[in-house]
């Protein structure tokens, strides 16, 4: 029984680096246990009193967050040897010492903050967006069925968290892969009515340097995501897409879109 | 290689691994199994093959070419990617790393096995028949090595047959895959019970 003159205690433990370069290193932490607890809330209460387990006094711990509810995908390190958001990792769920770690995938700016550019990059690299810019009012686009929306919306669920490229074999230093994220984005927006109008020119942008051939169909990603997208039939999809695609490319085809 | 030519040079590859070299594997165990209708029967059928007309073009045109190309480009794959099946243990994340493991052990069997079949008959030091893996297989270590390396093969090309439909975009819905996995597991066993019975015929 938990009394109140002895606070149940949380065991952490937190792989630190104090500059991009710097040698990493494992940091213990106590926290006093407060009920549903999160590990946002355990990282909160070190920064109020930054002491590690020995009683010393040391920096703050830092990390990345923003919407606390599972959506922007800022928060994401790897938590007991798995990458997913902190904010929706419970402490009573957690087996302790609970472990936390910088999706190293990425380059480490500070502790558990990675620089996660190289998704944004890869996005504008496939032109993840449906160019309706110009110097007139284009008017409505065409309609897109209800059924396709509604499995398109799966794919929009994508937050660029970065937790499929951290569990993807084929995404490392020695690799220029972009992974499965922004793959399933040009599948989303290639979907998509007025989108559709340029998919030739997303296609060529992943049978490019680091694009959708790198998968070698280790099938991580799919488990691995929050959001439960369909990330390797995604894959699979444009598989065959850039299969049709590099035809048309290679026989001089005068059909870009169609 | 240019890595903006990545997309077709990894089709290739993938290509390359069923046409030819993944057709070659499987005929030429099913070739090996005359071993166990005797000596014979074996020697006939692998004298029949060796004996096709413009053999040497064949060979280097279906056999060592491709298999160069798909076995070096292979290596470079198997060397980029960073395994983490402690992380994930399904059994996709598994057999992704066996695919490389035995792509590996592919390149040391087949470069051996190549060196002291085909190449002795080349230099005419011996000839290639039923004597001649008799006596490569009566050294249990050998069996040994060979049975890992036929099991390593059928395994590589039937999970090959997996990835490729995936690859060209033929597999792509979750349940499509799973019936895949189905097919290339009978596929696997299938051909490493011909390509083993045909080892053991010599022994
Ligand atoms: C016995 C001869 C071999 C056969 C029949 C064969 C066949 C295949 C096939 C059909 C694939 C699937 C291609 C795809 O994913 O679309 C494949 C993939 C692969 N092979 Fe081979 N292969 C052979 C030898 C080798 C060797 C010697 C290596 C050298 C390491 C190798 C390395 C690989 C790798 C790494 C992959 C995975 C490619 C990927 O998933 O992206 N293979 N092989
Ligand atoms: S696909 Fe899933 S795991 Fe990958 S970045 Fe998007 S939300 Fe995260
Ligand atoms: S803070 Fe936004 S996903 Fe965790």
């Amino acid at each position: 029984m938990v009394t109140a003159t002895e606070t149940k205690k949380v065991q952490i433990e937190i792989f630190r680096q104090d500059t991009p370069e710097s040698t990493p290193y494992w940091e213990k932490f106590e926290v006093n246990y407060r009920p549903n607890m999160n590990v946002i809330s355990a990282l909160m209460e070190i920064r109020r009193n930054p002491v590690n387990a020995d009683g010393k006094a040391t920096t703050p711990v830092a990390w990345d967050m923003s919407c606390l509810e599972e959506v922007c995908g800022a928060c994401s390190m790897v938590i007991n040897g798995k990458p997913r958001q902190s904010c929706s990792a419970l402490i009573d769920q957690l087996v302790q010492p609970i472990k936390l770690a910088p999706m190293k995938t990425f380059p480490v700016v500070r502790d558990l903050q990675v620089d996660r550019t190289r998704m944004f990059d890869s996005l504008k690299k496939v032109k993840a967006w449906v160019p309706i810019d110009g110097s007139y009012d284009l008017g409505e686009g065409p309609r897109m069925p209800e059924r396709k929306r509604q499995w398109a919306y799966e794919l929009s669920k994508c937050m660029t968290c970065g937790v499929c490229l951290e569990a993807c074999p084929n995404v490392n230093s020695g690799a220029s892969f972009m992974g499965p994220a922004p793959l399933s984005q040009v599948r989303l927006f290639n979907a998509h009515p007025t989108g559709s109008m340029n998919k030739d020119e997303r296609l060529n942008a992943i049978m490019g340097d680091g694009g959708l051939a790198n998968c070698g169909n280790a099938q991580n990603c799919v488990v691995a995501c929050p959001k439960g997208i369909p990330l390797t039939t995604s894959i699979a999809a444009l598989n065959r897409d850039t299969t049709v695609q590099m035809f048309k490319n290679f026989f001089g085809s005068d059909h870009m879109v169609d | 290689m240019s890595k903006d030519r990545e997309f077709y040079w990894r089709r290739l590859h993938s290509l390359l691994g069923i046409i030819p070299v993944g057709l070659f594997v499987a005929q030429h165990l099913v070739v090996n199994h005359f071993a166990t209708r005797g000596e014979e029967a074996f020697n006939k059928a692998s004298g029949f093959m060796g004996s096709l007309p413009f053999v040497i073009l064949l060979e280097i045109f279906i056999i060592y070419l491709p298999l160069m190309f798909h076995a070096f480009y292979g290596i470079y794959i198997a060397f980029t990617a960073k395994n983490n099946p402690q992380r994930y243990g399904t059994l996709r994340n598994y057999l992704f790393i066996l695919q490389r493991i035995t792509g590996i052990f592919l390149v040391v069997f087949i470069a051996w096995h190549v060196f002291e079949t085909r190449f002795q008959a080349a230099i005419g030091a011996k000839e290639v028949n039923f004597n001649m893996m008799a006596e490569i297989l009566s050294n249990p270590w050998m069996l040994g090595f060979y049975i890992v390396g036929v099991i390593s093969a059928t395994f590589h090309l039937a999970n090959g047959i997996w990835s490729f439909l995936v690859s060209w975009g033929i597999t792509q819905s979750p349940q499509s895959q799973r019936i895949a996995t189905y097919v290339t597991l009978v596929i696997f066993l299938a051909l490493s019970v011909v390509g083993v019975q045909a080892l053991l015929a010599f022994v």
